[in-house]
């Protein structure tokens, strides 16, 4: 027995020194193999190269991206990476300046009249290869925005140029849009009507200027590489890997570059997830990095720089005002708009730092003439008060002729933040009026189809900012509005809004401003949830980074690395 | 041999014809609008992006375009990144994934079957008990915990020693490869260990092996010649599904490395409705697939000389 034992274990020794052999070959192998790869790699060079955050030497900047843009054909970009990257590389006539004033960009001065605007633009912007930017560049990038085939979604920016509509719905022919350049140098715009916020309007994306030759050159993928784009603004993209890495190095033919501080802003990562960027900030490869509700202690534990930031975004109930739809009813509408506290959303429930209670479809940073909008026009949203909210229920089952409302249909996106707030509200409206909310939780494209069909009662909603005018939020409910999802109709808020698109005098348009206000609040049109933010940690060698609500976010241009800190 | 090969192509491509069928319909059956954006657009536009993409047609007609263009190699235009190709999405991000994944296979082969032949060998003694356990945690943590894990334990090294040994996110270099693919690997060279040892254990106890030692075979042939050889066809078999789920299946991986590979198309283009880049990435994916299984049929027959290939 001990001797068939002490063979079996001879075996096993054999056995297990030759499975060692095996592992050292397979380690060598997957060695050899890494080796091959690397070369082939390095040959196709598709990808990231390691870096640290900052390079004083050589001027560079490295960040991350959570997307990559689409594309970069400014006539047709809608979303907020693509404003970043073109913000950057690209200038329209007028831009913002650090405190979000307009300020000059191509154009070196305007003048803005009733009905029409001139542009007179300046002698030294040029082309990332050299040439002009003259007028017929901007009538051009306007043309092609509104020419139906291209069919932009944002093409509607362009509607307060005369005939702009009439051009984009094929109704008339391109050339009839009512912006010319009389030279090269000088640019005219015609109004549809009286329009007091043109200046803020041409810093917009859509705005931007697109040359013809290169344009036609591109074969159809104008913006789709690093190479089919042409380039005006402080830097210009010299590499766009898909997914992976996008790098801006400064613009040598820039006019105003010596303002212009960073030599490189390198985009090394791509990805969405938080934690990953987290990571690579506390590794030292990129410079900003959001933060996480969880990941926060961390942060103030080693001690970063942690900065605030409202976004500009609004975020809220929208009822459904449809004729078949019980939350038409006025007094149930009141009820659960008193039966909540968006207070406790933003600090007991959603939790993340940064956003603030809603009050108001305004946000906290709009500026009215002098001050901030809300302080000028402050929104007396009435605070929760269940004895009252139960009154306005009772009136509105008298009304409804139900001893019961009847289950409420609530669309919600699929994202942690809407299943959190769409919970609460469900369990809210149930301890506090006793109504029963289904939610009906859907992703991104089929919600925005119930919105549009108007497959809902209530429906979680948001708005962000287009241009630094309080219209950007104030049209949202006019009844023509095609975002006003909720089919809200109400003559006295049309007028409101007619009055604020087409006055010139300023304290008219924000008295009508407030008007609205005061109108959404009284008509419980909406529930303010809240105002989006985000908490974010920068390197400390990084100055000068702007944070914006508007246009280029997070913008680079004026930043700088200052090593003694 | 040739007839059997051209026999599973042609039952390949069926097989391809019938997912982009099938994906086709479930597609343009989903809820959901895929043109619909944040932003409201008016009938007129909205009748133009239609006609752009084709969906004003009869879906009869959306479905013989389709297939007219699938023969000809070519996948479309992507809704969402209007100006790119789907055939250049997936030539420039498909040999990432691929790249990955292979790795992650290799990987996972090489370690299931050495951990899987150990366990056999030891069995019920300590390195068989701790190496279950580890498969036992390898098979039941999903990959996306293995990935923020992984990526943390990079961090920490890299803090601790005060430089970056490895990259914590990032493609390009070897460097980048390594834990990605590891973790990519994990959960599949977890299951192919315990399918090794299982079939180790098998041929250990066979007859030909009491016969090979009785024959007084040397103990290192015995066990690499009929012990391993014998044990490592289900490992070959389940290898080839293996390769196409590893390289299909790596987006939570990709997602966390920052890696540019094509998974995270192909899950954002099922989010956003991108009715190209859907069609384009199954119809590409489900073909690789097929190909892969081919592939492994065939390679069965040059390991086993038993099996033959009618």
């Amino acid at each position: 027995m001990s001797d068939i034992t002490s063979s079996e274990d001879g075996f096993t020794r054999t056995a297990g020194r030759q499975l060692a052999l095996f592992f050292l070959m397979a380690i060598g192998g997957v060695a050899a193999l890494m080796w091959v790869l690397s070369i082939a790699a390095s040959l196709t060079s598709s990808g990231t190269t390691t870096s640290q955050a900052v390079d004083a030497e050589t001027g560079t900047v490295t960040i991350a991206f959570t997307t990559e843009p689409p594309q970069l054909d400014s006539t047709l970009a809608t979303d907020m990476q693509s404003g970043m990257v073109l913000g950057h590389v690209m200038e329209g006539l007028l831009t913002y300046d650090a405190n979000n004033e307009i300020a000059p960009g191509v154009a070196e001065r305007w003048e803005i009249g009733e009905n029409d605007a001139t542009f007179w633009l300046r002698e030294d912007a040029r082309w990332s290869d050299g040439e002009t930017v003259t007028a017929h560049d901007f009538v051009f990038a306007w043309r092609t925005a509104l020419d139906p085939k291209r069919a932009s979604e944002y093409a509607f920016i362009l509607y307060p140029i005369k005939n702009a509509e009439a051009v984009n719905t094929g109704k008339l022919p391109l050339d009839a849009l009512g912006a010319q350049a009389v030279d090269d140098r000088t640019l005219t715009v015609q109004f549809e009507r009286p329009l007091a916020y043109f200046d803020k309007l041409v810093a917009f994306t859509t705005y931007l200027p697109v040359r013809q030759d290169f344009f036609e050159n591109t074969d159809g993928k104008y913006g789709a590489d690093a190479d089919k784009l042409l380039y005006n603004g402080p830097f210009m993209m010299t590499s766009w890997v898909h997914g992976a890495s996008l790098r801006m190095d400064k613009n040598p033919h820039y006019w105003n570059r010596d303002k212009v501080k960073l030599n490189t802003i390198n985009v090394g990562y791509i990805t969405p997830d938080p934690n990953a960027r987290l990571n690579l900030f506390k590794d030292n490869n990129i410079a900003l990095s959001g933060l996480t509700a969880e990941n926060l202690p961390s942060a103030l534990e080693n001690r970063w720089q942690i900065h605030r930031f409202v976004d500009g975004s609004v975020f809220f109930i929208e009822f459904n005002h449809r004729e078949d739809r019980v939350t038409r009813n006025l007094n149930l509408r009141k009820a659960m708009l008193l039966a909540q506290d968006s207070a406790e959303l933003v600090y007991k429930v959603t939790k993340i730092p940064g956003y603030l209670p809603g009050a108001s479809l305004f946000p906290t940073w709009l500026m009215g003439v002098d001050k901030p909008l809300r302080e000028e026009y402050p929104a007396n949203l009435p605070r929760m008060d269940l004895e009252l909210a139960r009154r306005h229920l009772d009136l509105a089952k008298r009304e409804l002729g139900v001893d019961q409302i009847p289950p409420l249909t609530f669309l919600t996106g699929d994202n942690p933040i809407s299943n959190i707030q769409s919970e609460y509200f469900q369990a809210v409206f149930k301890k506090n009026l006793g109504l029963d909310v289904k939610i009906d939780k859907q992703i991104f494209k089929q919600r925005l189809a119930k919105m549009t069909s108007g497959d809902f009662d209530l429906v979680l909603a948001g708005w962000g900012p287009d241009y630094n005018d309080p219209l950007t939020f104030g049209d949202l409910f006019a009844s023509w509005n095609l975002n006003n999802r909720g089919r809200y109709a109400n003559p006295e808020l049309d007028r409101q809004v007619r009055i604020a698109q087409s006055s010139l005098d300023p304290k008219t348009r924000m008295d009508a401003f407030g008007q609205i206000q005061q109108i959404l609040i009284d008509d419980a049109v909406i529930i303010p949830n809240y105002e989006r933010g985000s908490v974010y940690v920068t390197h400390p060698h990084v100055k000068g980074v702007l944070r914006r609500v508007i246009g280029a976010d997070v913008d680079y241009t004026r930043a700088w690395i200052d090593t003694g800190a | 041999m040739w007839r059997y090969t051209l026999k599973r192509l042609i039952q390949g491509v069926i097989t391809v014809w019938f997912i982009a069928t099938a994906t086709f319909f479930a597609m343009h059956n989903v809820p959901g609008d895929p043109l619909a954006n944040d932003k409201a657009v008016t009938e007129e536009i909205r009748a133009n992006l239609e006609a752009k993409y084709g969906l004003d047609r009869p879906i009869g007609e959306q479905y013989a375009i389709y297939m007219k263009n699938l023969v000809r190699g070519d996948f479309g235009i992507s809704f969402t990144q209007q100006n790119r190709e789907v055939n250049d999405i997936i030539k420039e991000h498909f040999p990432i994934s691929a790249t990955l994944g292979i790795l992650a296979v290799i990987f996972a082969a090489l370690g299931g079957v050495l951990w899987g032949a150990l366990t056999a060998l030891y069995r019920n003694k300590l390195p068989d008990i701790i190496i279950m356990f580890l498969v036992i945690l390898g098979i039941s943590v999903p990959s996306f915990v293995f990935a923020g894990l992984g990526q943390l334990a990079l961090v920490n090294l890299n803090d601790l020693l005060g430089q970056s040994i490895l990259p914590v996110a990032g493609w390009g270099t070897v460097s980048h490869m390594l834990v990605p693919s590891l973790v990519l690997g994990l959960g599949t060279m977890a299951y192919l260990t315990r399918l090794m040892r299982s079939s180790m254990l098998e041929v250990i106890s066979a007859d030909y092996i009491r016969t090979a030692k009785a024959k007084g075979l040397p103990a290192t042939r015995i066990f690499t010649r009929h012990q391993l050889r014998n044990a490592i066809l289900p490992v070959i078999t389940v290898l080839g599904p293996a390769i196409a789920a590893i390289t299909t299946g790596g987006f939570v991986v990709e997602m966390v490395f920052a890696i540019p590979g094509l998974g995270r198309y192909f899950v954002q283009a099922v989010q956003q409705l991108d009715y190209t880049v859907i069609m384009g990435t199954t119809v590409f994916y489900g073909a690789f697939l097929v190909f892969m299984v081919i592939v492994v049929d065939l390679v069965y027959g040059l390991v086993d000389p038993r099996v033959r290939l009618e």
